[in-house]
């Protein structure tokens, strides 16, 4: 008689294998553009204007789609929020004309981060209201919340013109901001050196929290499977507020910056941002930061690119890309389980 | 036979056939009812808004799709129209063209669309038929050698329809029997009968596929019908009939720019006229757009004396000015809209309905 099969011990997980393929499409998109733009220096100038761009996307396009990942609420009214920022950054830097005008690198960025701590504590603060008013009483009825976000939308973009009129405000750079530096013969805009950093900063960031805080394990795990981690005793439900809180005021975080970028702000700047961000989750796949980020860098730079190449394109652009992304995985870059 | 004609598909609530028949005689005989170019307009506009909005009530309503770019296709007709009797000059061939063309356009772009996004999940299609129509909408100002850019198209329109035109020499019961008058008929007798139509869709086994689908989409598609399929007939047959409100639009205004056939606010008109008739009955279509297009022309102006009555007030007034302004209707819109999707999920004409279900032991 042979003694009852001992259960082999148990395997190390396998490891998940990093599908790196859509993260290669960045460099790819890049040198594939270097040729058809000829001038090495202008390739430069292009390709950073680019990541700049994707950058700015990205710190909006994070919160939306965590959102709409961990509790499968897509907020249509997100531009709300972009506009909201770009709108308090030229109140805050217009009262802070004495920092912005001195040559002063210090003072100046002192003031963009004053005008940006406003916008990510007022958008924050929105967004955990329109969170209660808004998003709460449809939670689960898909319909309900495209049209009721919608309305949302519509309503903030018309308090923001009632506030700061419907006019354009000049939202010029601070002094020692402007203008371009040369390296080689490639000018660069400081600003945008200024938007990598910080794009880069914030991205550094929000892996870190998601990768190596708890917070981060479950809001991964809730992205995977809510119920899941509901049924381990965690409530979801505080910290979905929570991300739409920090999402809300990454978006303000991004409307500084995309004001600054444009160096004018309209009302309307939420509802034209949100179309972005929307191509971008979709490429990224909906609910993973991961692709967004690869989305937001593919399309910053296709923009740039085309725009550059083929300016009555450059409108079509990003929907061409959204359609080769689906056509070659239908779900976007990174499709989230059970999605 | 007014059943046949109306697919079997009854008001089911007296108050409600009352205000259908109220609403049905007061289009029909809006040129003698209410005398006057504003009035005539405004009922003109009610006309296509029925259609247009009865097509979206197709997608919205009974199949539970959420699209943002069927101003898209009602642009198209519009400025199919335009187009087309700009370059070729007034003559019915140029208007049957316009039609044509901006049809086919429509079907293969909706088609398209819907093939695309439709495939993977509904919510997909929100978002892209959003990003879509904005960049049609940027295209069509950008193209300004065809579309005549943000100015738009004025035209002529075929000599029976013009106000110079005449049918008799005297006037009948008061009305003079101009092209204004047979344009307004031929818009009466076209969207009734593109409502009939699209009513005896939503009443057939393939509206009932779609009612289906959007009430529990797994299930249909355990049942054996491929959802995929019905989703995108609906989207084509609903962009189909946007495109035919867009060219009636046309030609009664014989003008056509993007903001009077394609700009983002007649897609929120058309959403709330969809949620206030109520999401889902062709007939919400009528009443909504009814009552809506109704309040938008009269309204407005009231808001204007509220809002110059408080400007005169110091501080506080100046902020509730603002707030009353004509300018900010879009702002009370939102909120109606906002207000209306959670107390009001139903519609006017769901609520008449229940309210008459109950009555009924």
């Amino acid at each position: 008689m042979e003694a009852p099969a001992v259960a082999p011990a148990p395997e190390a997980l396998p490891k998940v294998r990093t599908d790196l393929l859509p993260l290669l499409l960045v460099p790819l998109l890049a040198l594939a553009a270097a040729p058809l733009v000829g001038s090495f220096p202008t390739w430069v100038t292009l390709t950073v204007a680019g990541i700049a761009m994707g950058l700015i996307i990205f710190i909006i396009a994070s919160g939306l789609t965590l959102v709409f990942g961990l509790m499968d609420v897509l907020n249509f009214g997100h531009g709300v929020f972009i506009a909201l920022g770009a709108f308090l950054a030229t109140t805050v830097l217009g009262g802070m004309a004495d920092w912005t005008a001195s040559q002063s690198l210090a003072a100046n960025l002192a003031a963009i981060f004053a005008a940006m701590a406003v916008a990510m504590a007022v958008a924050g603060a929105v967004g955990m209201a329109f969170e209660r008013v808004i998003i709460r009483p449809v939670y689960g009825q898909h319909l309900k919340q495209i049209l009721i976000t919608m309305g949302g939308m519509i309503v903030g973009e018309e308090l923001i013109k009632v506030i700061w009129g419907p006019q354009a405000i000049p939202l010029p750079l601070p002094a020692a901001l402007r203008g371009a530096i040369l390296i080689g013969d490639a000018a660069v805009e400081k600003y945008r050196i200024v938007a990598v950093v910080i794009g880069l900063a914030v991205f550094a960031a929000i892996f870190w929290v998601l990768s190596r805080t708890k917070a981060g394990l479950l809001i991964r795990a809730g992205v995977q499977d809510r119920e899941m981690v509901e049924a381990l005793g965690y409530r979801i439900r505080r910290l979905f507020v929570g991300v739409f809180v920090a999402g809300s005021a990454l978006a303000g975080l991004g409307g500084v910056m995309w004001g600054l970028y444009q160096q004018s702000v309209i009302p309307q700047i939420g509802a034209q941002v949100n179309i972005l961000i929307f191509i971008v989750i979709i490429i990224g796949g909906l609910g993973s930061a991961g692709g967004s980020f690869v989305g937001a860098l593919l399309v910053g730079l296709l923009a740039n690119y085309a725009g550059f190449l083929a300016p009555k394109v450059a409108l079509f652009s990003n929907i061409l890309l959204m359609v080769l992304v689906l056509l070659w995985r239908p779900q976007g870059l990174y499709p989230v389980a059970k999605r | 036979m007014l059943s046949a004609l109306l697919s079997h598909d009854r008001p089911a609530s007296r108050l409600l056939a009352a205000l259908l028949v109220a609403i049905v005689v007061g289009l029909a005989f809006a040129p003698f009812l209410f005398p006057g170019a504003k009035s005539l307009s405004v009922a003109a506009k009610i006309l296509v808004f029925i259609v247009l909005v009865a097509s979206y009530d197709l997608l919205l309503g009974y199949t539970g799709i959420v699209s943002f770019a069927h101003t898209m296709f009602f642009g198209i007709g519009a400025y199919g129209v335009a187009i087309a009797l700009a370059r070729l000059g007034p003559g019915w061939g140029a208007v049957a063209l316009g039609v044509a063309l901006a049809l086919a356009l429509s079907l293969v772009l909706s088609f398209v669309i819907g093939l695309f996004s439709l495939r993977v999940r509904a919510i997909f299609y929100a978002m892209i038929t959003l990003a879509v129509a904005a960049a049609f909408q940027t295209l069509a100002s950008q193209l300004s050698d065809l579309t005549g850019g943000e100015d738009g198209l004025s035209f002529k329109v075929p000599e029976a329809l013009t106000p110079g035109f005449s049918l008799a020499d005297a006037p009948f019961l008061g009305v003079s029997l101009d092209g204004r008058l047979l344009s307004y008929y031929l818009l009466f007798f076209a969207a009734a009968a593109l409502f009939l139509v699209m009513l005896r869709i939503v009443n057939s086994p393939f509206g009932r596929v779609l009612q289906a689908i959007r009430e529990n989409d797994f299930r249909a598609e355990a049942l054996g019908y491929r959802t995929v399929v019905y989703r995108t007939l609906s989207n084509v047959l609903g962009a189909g009939f946007a495109t035919l409100a867009g060219a009636l639009l046309a030609l009664w205004l014989r003008y056509n720019g993007p903001d009077t056939s394609l700009s983002f606010e007649i897609m929120l008109d058309i959403l709330l006229m969809v949620v206030i008739g109520g999401m889902g009955t062709m007939y919400g279509a009528v009443v909504g757009a009814t009552l809506f297009i109704l309040a938008q022309s009269y309204l407005q102006d009231l808001m204007r004396i509220a809002g110059a009555a408080l400007g005169d007030l110091p501080a506080a007034g100046g902020f509730l000015a603002a707030l009353l302004s004509p300018d900010r209707w879009l702002l009370w819109l939102g909120v109606l809209f906002v207000l209306s999707v959670y107390y009001f999920p139903a519609g006017i004409v769901g609520r008449l309905r229940a309210r008459a279900a109950a009555a009924k032991p």
